[in-house]
């Protein structure tokens, strides 16, 4: 095995390039356990922790451009007023050591359909920065997973950053785990209000092979949110829409049964999680002053 | 490889360190301080808690190599000659140590808890705030009673020496 140790970001690609078959370690959370349990023996790790381009964010043109190697701690610390779904996400990780070290980049990388970011990712519309010797291009993260820990990143590509707009209204983020900290997600649910153009986003997590929208059940509540005049009068939700949209985020998983729970459990959790954050979310909505 | 950094103070180098070894591995059978110790291998546990460059992680998760130049804190490095740490004693004298394993990384969470929450004259911590700095450190004896009152005991009492 051969460790590889770029210090700039073009070094990264050039090692990356040279070397398809390493596997880029970050915070380790995820690439370490593989290793330490010998189901991991690539030719070489390339260590993305020395790379400083990574390990920043900044404003972009209208979104916060999140780098690869920021963790979670500092989404926690520095990014909760602007990416809040994000960082709700990101407070349910694993403990303090963990959120210390693992990066969105990582969970990402890693692509399991129970990573905690990818559900609050789909719901903000994120996109995914990849880049390689060949160039720099951007995936939305609706279409960066491809399949159980697969995603659409070439074999010569690294992870740069994650777009994601700072919302225009209230953002919620639900898991269920045995316990508060170190649970990998039995399900998870995210969710985002687009009053700005009247939309709905959502991400399901640990319920199909990757994580996914909820594409209908998007569609039913901006439909009844316009349709009821709803973002102007910030009246009060009806329950049957919340419990409808719930039944149609339920609808939208094809889970199975596995150690952390069984499908038709976590199918009844993701419709009660949905209902719960809608309603969360559309209180936070009506309570907020009109921007 | 050779892996050369900074461990309580003392400047170590070692060679033959095989690419995909953990910190922990390292620290442990190639430096001679097993405080540190190997309990889950996953990042599930907390037992293996070092500081590194400062901030507590799990060192079976940190690949050799990337502690290279970086300055490594574990619990060796908290007594002195005469006296053990305060929140060594305060674990000792609340009954919070029983089989001892996860006692290193209990001590190494709580002194960088207490190390934030005391500083510029802060008061001690919550019993939700020791819960959640301490949620990556499982304890299979004490039940987490003992552990939370020898916390809060070195909490007081470094609160007074600082006074």
């Amino acid at each position: 095995m051969r460790f590889l140790q770029p210090t700039t970001w073009a070094e990264a690609l050039e090692a990356k390039a040279a070397h398809p078959d390493a596997v880029a370690v970050a915070g380790g959370t995820d690439v370490m356990v593989a290793v330490n349990f010998g189901r991991l023996r690539p030719a070489a790790l390339l260590d993305l922790t020395r790379v400083a381009e990574l390990q920043e964010w900044a404003p972009d043109d209208g979104t916060v451009r999140l780098g690869a190697g920021v963790p979670y701690a500092r989404v926690i610390s520095e990014l909760g007023d602007r990416l809040p779904g994000l960082a709700m996400a990101s407070r349910t990780i694993g403990s303090p050591q963990i959120r210390n070290r693992g990066t969105v980049g990582g969970n990402l990388a890693t692509a399991s359909p129970a990573g905690d970011a990818h559900p609050a990712l789909l719901a903000a519309d994120a996109e995914v920065e990849v880049a390689s010797v060949r160039g720099t291009r951007r995936i939305p993260v609706t279409d960066f997973y491809t399949g159980v820990k697969r995603s659409a990143l070439a074999d010569d590509e690294l992870i740069a950053a994650v777009l994601v707009t700072p919302p225009s209204g209230p953002q919620q983020y639900s898991k269920i785990g045995t316990r508060n900290a170190m649970v990998i997600a039995v399900a998870a649910f995210g969710l985002a209000l687009h009053p700005d153009r009247g939309a709905v986003g959502t991400g399901i997590g640990s319920a199909a092979p990757t994580p996914r929208r909820a594409t209908a059940a998007e569609e039913f509540l901006a439909g009844e949110l316009a349709g009821a005049g709803l973002w102007e009068s910030r009246a009060e939700l009806p329950a049957a829409t919340a419990a409808r949209f719930g039944e149609l985020v339920a609808t939208a998983a094809s889970p199975i049964d596995d150690v952390r729970g069984t499908a038709a459990y976590r199918v009844h959790a993701l419709s009660v999680m949905a209902r719960r954050t809608l309603t969360w979310a559309w209180a936070d909505y009506r309570t907020a002053q009109e921007v | 490889m050779r892996l050369t950094c900074t461990v309580n103070g003392t400047e170590q180098q070692v060679d033959d360190v095989w690419e995909g070894e953990s910190l922990l591995y390292v620290l442990r059978e190639r430096m001679g301080l097993p405080g540190s110790k190997n309990a889950c291998e996953q990042g599930e546990c907390g037992s293996c808690t070092v500081y590194l460059d400062g901030v507590p992680v799990c060192s079976c998760l940190v690949p050799a190599g990337q502690a290279e130049g970086c300055e490594v804190g574990t619990v060796e490095g908290m007594a002195t000659e005469d006296s053990l740490h305060p929140v060594q004693q305060a674990f000792l004298d609340a009954g919070a140590v029983q089989c001892g394993f996860c006692t290193p990384g209990l001590l190494v969470a709580t002194d960088d808890l207490l190390a934030r929450s005391l500083a510029d004259g802060g008061g001690p911590p919550g019993d939700e705030e020791i819960r959640e700095a301490l949620a990556g450190n499982l304890c299979r004896c004490t039940g987490y009673e003992k552990i939370l009152d020898a916390v809060k005991l070195a909490a007081s009492r470094m609160a007074e020496s600082a006074r």
